[in-house]
């Protein structure tokens, strides 16, 4: 595939996970922290979501497993979640976790549970995508093409 | 000389959750400001040399490092042990930090919230996730708290010079009383803050604090 064809099926993939609502404008906010002294930032910070989702995600799968949930501890994790989430942009996965909070506040076990699914659902989707789109901006920079932040901006 | 130079701000940035404390980092360094982070209240009190208990080795304890200078103090809200707003109150309540501006941040959007905050003094309330923009809104709180030093500085060192000295800071008064102005414009149609205009324009006294307190 040439350059063009790459930058365009990048900036259209993008496009989707906007229209989508997997990604929301906070995902616009990334590449603004980054320059040629953190020339990483967004991959970075992205990777760092994504180990402390899967931590949480994996807390908060025993915690709800217990015989007697403590919704002391559950809170936390979600409210957590919610926040990173909502700092990378990933609004569906966000969403998911307001709803959460609500259940675990009226201490609905399963509620919770069905919630968990559905935060891991929408957790498993915004990753896959966003790996797809780091995959596609890395054969455009090793083709020896420029990925401008202003590609991501619409 | 009390020209406000780009010398850098220091921040002091305080957020239990290491994923916030990484991009708060970030966006003061975009900021162009150095930035400590610390992960609880009870560490940023150490930091500043305040302990938490109020037993004092030292009665003349201020600072651990003299040298930095905290120029701001941005904290999370929802922290365990001390919250923001507990560490808000023990900066507010010492002699020697009280005139650091402090800035609360929260994912949660709690009027009665935002308002305990301010009226303990805070100077702004973010709702998180805090963005690039935000933080322009820093600058004028730091820049006031500089000039405010060097003036008390100026006026300390009764010298026969002082009087070349007066145009230099008549200079660096207007010029935040422009940035003032600039502000008032998006601040006045921000919901984040209640009446800032007149916490702006009032010069901030504090009737509450007296001066006899125990700087620990």
């Amino acid at each position: 595939m040439e350059l063009g064809q790459m930058q365009k099926s990048l900036q259209d993939y993008t496009k989707s996970l906007f229209v989508e609502g997997i990604l929301d404008s906070q995902f616009l906010q990334l590449p603004q922290l980054q320059d040629e002294s953190n020339s990483d930032f967004v991959s970075q910070v992205v990777s760092l979501f994504f180990q402390d989702s899967d931590r949480i995600l994996n807390d908060l799968s025993l915690s709800l497993d217990q015989k007697v949930v403590d919704f002391e501890k559950v809170d936390p994790y979600v409210h957590q979640l919610k926040g990173s989430s909502s700092s990378i942009g990933a609004q569906r996965v966000k969403n998911a976790c307001v709803v959460f909070r609500s259940f675990c506040e009226q201490k609905n076990v399963e509620a919770c549970h069905r919630c968990l699914q559905q935060v891991k659902q929408e957790y498993y989707l915004v990753k896959n995508r966003l790996e797809t789109l780091f995959k596609l901006e890395q054969q455009i920079v090793a083709s020896g093409g420029m990925i401008s932040a202003m590609d991501l901006g619409f | 000389m009390g020209v406000v130079t780009e010398s850098q701000f220091h921040v002091l940035a305080v957020d239990d959750s290491f994923f916030d404390r990484k991009m708060i980092e970030r966006l003061l360094q975009k900021s162009s400001c150095q930035v400590t982070t610390v992960d609880s209240g009870s560490k940023a009190l150490e930091f500043l040399g305040l302990r938490e208990s109020n037993q004092s080795d030292d009665p003349n304890a201020t600072s651990t490092s003299p040298e930095v200078e905290i120029n701001l103090i941005i904290t999370d809200y929802c922290m365990p042990g001390m919250t923001g707003y507990d560490l808000l109150k023990r900066v507010k309540e010492s002699a020697a930090f009280r005139s650091i501006p402090v800035v609360i941040m929260s994912s949660e959007n709690i009027p009665a919230r935002i308002s305990r905050c301010l009226e303990e003094g805070a100077e702004e309330f973010f709702l998180k996730p805090v963005k690039l923009a935000d933080l322009t809104k820093l600058k004028p709180h730091m820049i006031k708290t500089k000039l405010k030093k060097e003036s008390e500085k100026q006026a300390e060192e009764v010298k026969p010079e002082i009087e070349e000295e007066e145009s230099p800071v008549i200079e660096i008064l207007t010029l935040h009383q422009e940035l003032e102005s600039e502000q008032q414009e998006p601040m006045l149609s921000n919901n984040k803050r209640k009446a800032m205009e007149e916490v702006i324009s009032t010069g901030r006294s504090r009737p509450k604090y007296n001066d006899i307190t125990t700087s620990v």
